[in-house]
Parts: C-alpha cells; structure tokens; sequence
C-alpha cells in the first residue's frame, strides 16, 4: 500500500516509518473501510465538480423549465441532454439537483464539525487543565446538553434563528460541541498523568506550552474518531431539518430539502424524486460512518491486536 | 568545593483522606561540583518524592512542610512556580526511569530536545539543532542526524534512554537527578548507560544524584552513597565505607540480597517482612520491626551521629564484618 521507494530520504538505512505512513497502511487493511473511502472521494470529487459536470443548474431559474417536470429516468429534457435519475416537480433534473445538494450537505456537515470540534475541544482542554470547580462547572453544562437530542436542540434554534445556510451551521454547532469537548477532557486528563507530562514539566516548559504541545496531539486520535461519526451525523441532521421543512429553502435544494419535494409524490408512483436523493444521502453518511469507525480501530490503542 | 545542593532536614508529606503520609521525613545531604551521590533505597522508602520535592514538582496533596533545600547557595525549597520553571530542565535536569514512557509518543525527537533548549535560551532553532545533534553525539548514538528526526517508538530502549540523558544534559546544568534509569534497560544496556553518565558528569562537572535500589549500580558509580528507609536517611557516608563496612543494619542486609558469585548454591539472603505502612510508621526506629539487631531501646526514634566518619540513624551500629 504505501510506497517508500518514492520516498528517497526513507530508502537509505532504517525506513523512515512516520506515525502517518503506519496509520495509512493499518488502515486500508480492511477492504470494507478502503471501499469507503474511494467512494467518499468519489462523492466529495463530485460535489466539487458538480458546476463543470452537471447538465443543469438548479438554483438557475432559466435553466429550469417547468415542462420537465415529474419525468421518470431516462427521458428526454426540453433543451435536449438526457435526464438519466428523472426530474423533480419544478423540472429539475435530479442527477444535477442531487449533486449541488451533496455540495451544501457536505459543506453544513464539514463546517459545522470544524467549527464544533474547535470550540469543544477549547472547551474541553480548558476543563481538564483548570481542574476543580471551573471543570465541574463546564462539565455539568455538557452533561445538561448532552442530556436533550441533539435534533431537539438543533430544531428548536433553527425555529427560532429561521433559515439560512448559516443558521443551521449555528444550529448544528450548537447542538454538537459537547460531544467533542466530553471526548477531548476525557482523553485529556489520560494523559496528563502520563510521564511524559512530568518529564515535559521537568525541561521547564510552561503549562500552556504542555498543554497545547505535548497534550493536544496525543488527544487528537479519539477527536479526529469522534469527528468523523460527528460529520455524518451533522449531515444527516441537517437533512432531517431540511426535510421537515425548518432548514434549507426550497431555493437552495440540499439533499434533505430534495427528499421532501418528492415525498408528495411517493405514492402516485414517482418514486425516482425521493429515492435518489435519499440513496446519496444515504451512501455518504454510511461511507462516513465505515470510515470513522475503522479510524477507530486503528487509532485506539486498546483495540489492537 | 563548595555545595552545588545541600538538602536539610526536608519533609515533604501528603495530606490524604487516610492520613498523613510522610513520603520524606527529614532528609539531609550534600552533593558538591562532579559529585555522583548514590541515593538508595526500597520502593516506596521515599527516594523518588525527595528528587520531585528538589525540581518543586510535588503534586498536591503533598508538599515540602519543613526543611531547607539550597541549590548554588539559593533557598529553592518552596520557591514561586516561574523561579522553578526556569531552574528545571536548565540548572537542575531530571532523568526518569522508563524511557517508553517519558518521550512523548507523537513528537520527533529534534521537536523535543530544541524545546528543551528553546525554553530557556533564546536562540535560533539551527544553532539549537546543533547543539541537540552533538548532544546525542557525546552520549554515544550514532547518526546522530537520523535518530534526530525519528519518532520515539523507531528507537529502542537503551537509545531513548540516552536520548533522555543528552536532553538532561543539553543545558549543560549543574545538578542531574536521574530517578532509575537503568532499572527499565537490560544489563549490557544498564553498564553503557552508567558509563556515559559518568563520563558526562566527569567531563563537564554536574554533579548528580543517581536514585536506585540497587546497591550494585552505585557501587561502582558513586562517590557517595545515601541510604533510605522509611522516609529517613539512615546511613551517609562515602562509596567504599558503605559498600565495605556498612554499619547500619539496613544496608547491610541489602548488601547481603545482592546475588554474588561467592554466594552461589547458597539461598540468597531477604530483609524479612515489607516496609511499613506509611500510615501507620512503627514508633521509633521505622525498621526496628523487620531488624535483628532491635531491642528495647529502639522504640525510641534514633538521631542522626556521626560514626566512623559517616552520618548514622540507628541504635546499634553493626560490627564490622558482620554482613550476613
């Protein structure tokens, strides 16, 4: 899997083995989770690609045409190329809709797990080097979010805040920084007792300096786990918002806001608008999911044979 | 030559929801300039807590409650955290006993010996570089340049432990306290590893004390040789007096449990019973319960004098030669 021969420095002497060469090649041991990975690239270079790709633009009212509407796979559009995953009521064809869907289902779910994991992993560190009450404090504050569904707390700020790309980042962030602050802490005070921590203490270095130096990167296996299943998770719950109708609007067709426009037309036996929609969703978070759980197995130590 | 440390009558207890643990229960000693002193004892007699009470790194609920610890002349003992942070790692270094355990996993080599020196130099990162380079150097690594950009777990036991020692002595500093070092190594690996510690301190001066149970290490590497019981020093003196005529009761069984080849076929000798709770010390003498020589008298705690030239605690000094 890894290749050391391109590597000039690595072929004299010892192999230069870097934690990350190792990781790569632990990971891609299992061909379930190597699958899930070229399929999460594919539909990651998809959404990238979708405006050189795609035949239609689906947020370009004139590219639309209400004559299309409700066509099953395989047909003819009005201007010509062939609509192979059908069309929606307003005559959107699906295969591009799906694809600049992907973009902001993906882009909401990935921004809001950096934005998240940077918070709750502030939060997090903060607790475990404070110690004493401050932790007690913070720690209770995540067991008290914790504590409600995180669709509950998203779909409550998304009713108030309204819609809106950013809104529901907020909505998701909000909804989701405790899980990475309670994951970051635990880890976090794990380490601090380990003697590396003491010898770091020992060359005199400062404890913002241990912290962020020594502590954070031995942290970030478990954080980088929970990121992943946080991610698809957040996409997920952002078609959920979508869906009911409190998140994206109708203008800007994220995948769950595709799903709901076909709902309707389930049972007259226009299945394609729903279903495919929901199967991209579907593939992404579940190749998300295989990813982040054989990162799981291969970064926690405990789980090694 | 004056002291570089001079340590006394230091207690360092912790305040537990037991009961007061006296980990150091007055300890005295003085190491002077490229003076190896041999501080020895049992797991749990308090060695390794005297090395943290000396870098300040006491965690609570322990503290320093009463004693002196001057370093070059200066009362550290107690002293605020920043006048600390700047004495570790730069006039006082610290070497641990297991070297898998005290680099940190996820950072290259250079990464850690440069912020060894960077912490308290302000110099560029290359000349640092340089300095970490010769420093694995002189403790025997070869290529230096290589085992520089390794990661910890590239390198074996005995190479990260003098990855540890040219950190120590990277800042060229006056006083090393090495807690063990060779306990996690094998034999071969132990002897190269007392070598060049030795020759470091020979060739640039620093004094050090080399914490060990192990009366045989120190045997041939110390200049002296303190032995701890129970929280106390109980005998002081130089190498060949202790190692050659023990006096104290304790030394002389632990000089008695070293294996030797004089000793072959026979059982090998054991200090009967364990060391004492530290919650509940024996009144007295601390050993007085697991010692042959105990009589009535020790039911009284000992005081230090001075016997043959050395520092003793203890009631009933052993006639020489009386090694079992």
């Amino acid at each position: 899997m890894t290749d050391l021969a391109d590597q000039p420095e690595a072929v004299q002497a010892a192999p230069v083995e870097t934690p990350f060469r190792r990781f790569l090649s632990e990971f891609l041991e299992s061909r379930i989770a190597a699958v899930a990975v070229c399929v999460l690239g594919l539909i990651i270079v998809l959404a990238v690609l979708a405006p050189w790709i795609t035949p239609q633009n689906p947020y370009d009212l004139a590219q639309v045409d209400v004559l299309d509407g409700r066509l099953p796979p395989g047909s003819e559009a009005f201007a010509g190329y062939t609509m192979w995953l059908g069309s929606d009521g307003s005559g959107r064809d699906l295969y591009s809709a799906i694809l600049y869907g992907l973009r902001i289902s993906l882009s909401v779910g990935v921004a809001s797990g950096i934005i998240a994991l940077a918070i709750g992993m502030a939060i997090g560190l903060l607790a475990a080097y404070a110690g004493g009450r401050t932790e007690n404090i913070i720690m209770r504050v995540v067991d008290l979010q914790l504590s409600f569904p995180a669709a509950l707390v998203a779909l409550m700020l998304v009713a108030i805040l309204g819609k809106g790309i950013d809104k529901i980042i907020l909505a998701l962030v909000v909804a989701q920084w405790a899980y990475y602050a309670r994951t970051v802490r635990g880890t976090a005070l794990v380490e601090r007792n380990k003697e590396y921590v003491e010898a770091a203490q020992c060359l005199g270095l400062s404890r913002l300096r241990i912290v962020f130096r020594h502590i954070l990167p031995n942290c970030l296996a478990p954080l980088i786990v929970v990121g992943t299943v946080q991610t698809a998770h957040a996409i997920s719950l952002e078609a959920t918002l979508s869906f009911l109708g409190v998140g994206l609007p109708q203008t800007e067709p994220s995948l769950g806001v595709l799903i709901a426009n076909g709902f309707e037309y389930m049972l007259s036996g226009r299945y394609w608008i729903s279903v495919f929609p929901g199967l991209a969703l579907l593939l992404t978070v579940v190749s998300i999911n295989l990813v982040g759980d054989q990162l799981r197995d291969v970064l926690n130590p405990r789980l090694k044979k | 030559m004056s002291a570089v440390l001079e340590v006394s009558a230091l207690r360092t207890h912790f305040f537990t929801h037991a009961g007061v643990i006296r980990a150091v229960d007055g300890a005295d000693f003085k190491v002077r300039k490229g003076e190896v002193m041999g501080l020895v004892g049992e797991s749990g007699s308090g060695k390794s807590i005297t090395g943290f009470s000396i870098l300040g790194l006491i965690d609570p609920p322990g503290r320093i409650v009463d004693g002196s610890i001057r370093f070059n002349g200066a009362e550290i003992a107690n002293a605020p955290e920043p006048e600390l942070q700047k004495l570790r790692g730069n006039r006082i270094a610290m070497i641990f006993q297991d070297p898998m355990m005290t680099l940190n996993p996820v950072l290259r080599i250079d990464t850690q010996m440069i912020e060894a020196i960077l912490a308290h130099e302000d110099i560029p990162r290359q000349v640092a570089w340089e300095r970490c380079r010769e420093a694995l150097g002189l403790v025997g690594i070869p290529s230096p340049e290589e085992r520089l950009r390794a990661y910890p777990h590239q390198l074996s036991g005995g190479m990260r432990q003098r990855v540890a020692i040219a950190t120590a002595f990277l800042n060229r500093p006056d006083l090393i306290i090495a807690d063990e070092p060779t306990t996690a190594l094998d034999v071969t690996i132990q002897a190269q590893i007392i070598h060049e510690a030795q020759k470091l301190t020979r060739q640039t001066g620093t004094a050090m004390i080399w914490i060990t149970h192990d009366l045989a290490v120190v045997a041939g590497l110390a200049d002296h040789i303190s032995v701890m019981y129970a929280g106390r020093i109980v005998e002081q003196g130089t190498t060949d007096d202790v190692i050659d005529r023990p006096l104290h009761p304790y030394t002389v069984g632990l000089l008695g449990s070293v294996p030797s080849a004089n000793k072959r076929g026979q059982r090998l000798y054991q200090i009967e019973g364990m060391t004492p709770n530290m919650l509940a010390m024996p009144k007295g003498c601390a050993f007085a319960p697991r010692c042959r020589a105990a009589t009535p008298d020790c039911s009284t705690a000992p005081q230090i004098t001075k016997v043959d030239g050395r520092r003793l605690r203890c009631h009933h000094p052993q006639a020489l030669g009386a090694a079992t």
